[in-house]
């Protein structure tokens, strides 16, 4: 953009998605978007506001619960030529999906010799705190990168939002669009006109020479703060959010690596089995004759998310705990610091009540 | 045999197609099963040995224009519906000029330009695809009609129920069609569904539903044409059942009488009312005769073709993943 940074037009984490469908929408009648309570009063948290109006019922329309056959008819609406987004409010729902996803959608271009694709969007939504549990936290999206066929965005930006949604619907592939409800919260720079954010390419979000920090989707922010905690230790972070998971941006990612001689990466989801530890796996192969090299990951623990504040607190990586986990690395041995809790790094907790 | 005014007006035309189709599928099936010993046949294959009447009635039912989804037993329907025949035993050759290039097998036969959107080797799976489709066809204001073939077992898969609700509340120009052949792999109906009556659950979705029960492929045409007709006037969904019978074993060329869960007893009236024969019979033996060359020398070329196909080279398997 040529316009200066005070010009520059700021929109939050929602409307980005809700304005990266609409004009989707309005550049191809192919598009659809439905799921349980896109046109209802609370608009998936405001994501789907307005369009209903705009484009009427028959391309904006709330579903029964039936996620099989809602997803099944997504995958039959592409068939027919249709880009269908469908929208969950909950990942945890998009289990109900499964066989349609894993069965069908991603195999359909495969297993029917190129006679057939699937361009098609699916939205879901990671919850966390104020007593969500154990069934509206999950971020299940490690199981869709391990399927190929699929892709996966998971943006934290409000810029990435749209850019990926764009991206996403103009994609002929069945694309899992991983979206985190404290995200939302974000604020960011977005153009007003087209931004595509394509698959398969990572961006470096600062530049530092000690540690690289890696966040998927909400964790990225807790990176983003991680690093400034490091600072304080006079430690330089590097900070990447691959934003794709799937096709995954390895070459950015073991660049710094090979950099820094050091990596963190940060799951918003459990870690076996994770993009982090794909992302690690992945550079132990690509890097052999880099030795010395470290890594370490992160994410949630290994147990179903507790509702009790006391509990959920020890259940998520934050900021200081990752800034602390980067310090021990690049210092080789367990430092036993954490960095006071700075107000202006402070986590945006979603408070409730419903 | 059965009364004559299911017949008597049915123009020959029609009888003729009909006994094409339903004698096309049987000897497309017979030819698969000589050919399975020699193990070219790189597919499991579930064969539609005695229920070719229903695919063959309903396909006979559609225009060129109308699509059709279906399970895992597709080759009848596959070949009802216009399906290439050469392309389809490659296929299951598992040859570069297969239908799915090889990648596809017996269970994920298409043949996109002939109207036949695909197979699933997981029960129900495709059921809710046709629902999409029919809700793409009504978005454009297409004519079109959507077919949904699918058995008895898929039944009992939730998304079933789903389905019939989604194409009911949108009224969705679709046709579902129940193979019923009573056995889900070796378990009958009995032991699986607490209530047979398939179409009393249908109907209670605000569907019409109606059963044809003793697998008359004139009536399954006749109904199948009529809730056509009715798709095409705006009807909202029917649901059609075909009570038939699979002859052969769930998967693979034999028979399942030694089995013990079924008895040759059961199955042997229906392969006295053979509905191919029974075709046969109605047509002057000359026309019928030339009808048979045709069908042995297409099959014959098929196979040959199959045979002369290529293997897929090695660059073939990366291809197709992504588009």
């Amino acid at each position: 953009m040529s316009t200066a940074d005070a010009a520059r037009r700021t929109l939050s984490y929602v409307d980005a998605i809700r304005e990266a469908t609409d004009q989707e929408m309005a550049r191809d009648p192919n598009v659809l978007l439905f799921g349980l309570d896109v046109d209802d009063p609370k608009a998936i948290l405001g994501t789907t506001r307005g369009l209903v109006e705009k484009y009427g019922p028959e391309r904006v329309f709330g579903t029964p619960l039936s996620e099989d056959a809602m997803t099944g008819a997504a995958v039959g609406m592409a068939l027919a030529g249709l880009r269908p987004i469908h929208v969950h409010i909950r990942m945890d729902f998009v289990m109900l999906a499964m066989n349609q996803l894993v069965n069908m959608a991603a195999k359909t271009y495969s297993m029917f010799g190129g006679q057939e694709h699937v361009p098609m969007v699916v939205r879901s939504i990671i919850g966390k705190s104020w007593g969500q549990g154990a069934q509206h936290s999950q971020g299940l999206y490690p199981m869709f990168m391990h399927v190929p066929g699929l892709k996966v965005a998971a943006p934290s930006t409000p810029f990435d939002a749209k850019g990926c949604m764009a991206a996403a619907v103009r994609d002929d592939n069945p694309v899992m669009f991983v979206e985190h409800r404290i995200l939302y919260y974000q604020q960011g720079y977005v153009p007003e006109g087209e931004v595509l954010v394509p698959p398969g390419k990572a961006r470096v979000a600062v530049r530092g020479n000690d540690v690289t920090l890696v966040g998927i989707s909400y964790m990225q922010v807790e990176c983003m703060r991680a690093q400034r905690y490091l600072e304080e230790k006079g430690v330089s972070a590097e900070v990447i959010d691959p934003i794709w998971l799937a096709p995954l941006d390895l070459d950015t990612i073991e660049a710094s690596v090979r950099r820094t001689g050091r990596l963190v990466v940060v799951d918003n989801g459990w870690m076996t089995c994770g993009a982090g530890s794909e992302i690690v796996a992945s550079l132990a192969e690509r890097m052999q004759d880099a030795p010395g090299w470290k890594a370490k990951r992160m994410g949630f623990a290994h147990v179903p998310c507790p509702t009790t504040p006391s509990l959920e607190e020890l259940f998520y990586p934050n900021a200081r705990s990752i800034a602390a986990a980067a310090l021990d690395l690049v210092k080789g041995a367990p430092q036993g610091w954490l960095p006071a809790e700075r107000a202006e790094l402070k986590s945006i907790e979603f408070k409730g009540p419903f | 045999m059965r009364a004559l005014e299911t017949t008597t007006a049915v123009p020959a035309e029609l009888l003729e197609r009909l006994y094409r189709s339903t004698r096309r599928i049987r000897r497309v099936e017979e030819a698969i099963v000589r050919a399975y010993p020699s193990d070219k046949i790189k597919s499991p294959v579930h064969l539609s040995i005695g229920q070719e009447a229903v695919a063959a009635g309903v396909c006979e039912a559609l225009a060129a224009g109308d699509v059709v989804f279906g399970s895992y037993r597709g080759h009848a329907m596959y070949l009802a519906k216009g399906g290439d025949l050469g392309r389809m035993i490659a296929e299951l050759y598992g040859k570069a000029d297969g239908c799915a290039r090889g990648k596809g097998g017996s269970m994920h036969l298409v043949d996109v330009a002939r109207g036949v959107m695909g197979t699933s080797a997981v029960v129900a799976t495709t059921i809710p695809n046709a629902v999409g489709y029919a809700y793409a066809a009504r978005y454009r204001r297409e004519p079109r009609v959507v077919v949904s073939f699918l058995g008895d077992g898929a039944t009992e898969e939730g998304v079933f129920a789903e389905s019939l609700n989604f194409a009911a509340l949108k009224r969705l120009p679709l046709l579902f069609v129940c193979e019923n052949n009573g056995y889900a792999i070796h378990t009958h109906q009995s032991k699986r569904q607490a209530s047979t009556d398939i179409c009393a659950r249908v109907r209670a979705h605000g569907i019409v539903a109606e059963t044809v029960g003793d697998g008359d492929v004139l009536r399954i045409h006749q109904a199948a044409s009529a809730a056509v007709a009715a798709l095409r006037q705006g009807s909202g969904p029917r649901f059609l059942e075909c009570m038939t019978s699979r002859w052969v074993e769930h998967v693979g060329p034999g028979e399942d009488f030694g089995l013990g869960f079924r008895t040759r007893d059961e199955v042997e009236p229906w392969i006295r009312d053979d509905q191919m024969a029974r075709l046969g019979g109605m047509l002057p033996a000359g026309r019928r005769g030339a009808i048979d060359g045709e069908i042995e020398s297409e099959i014959a070329a098929a196979f040959a073709f199959a045979e002369q196909s290529p293997f897929p080279g090695p660059e073939e398997l990366y291809k197709h993943v992504y588009r």
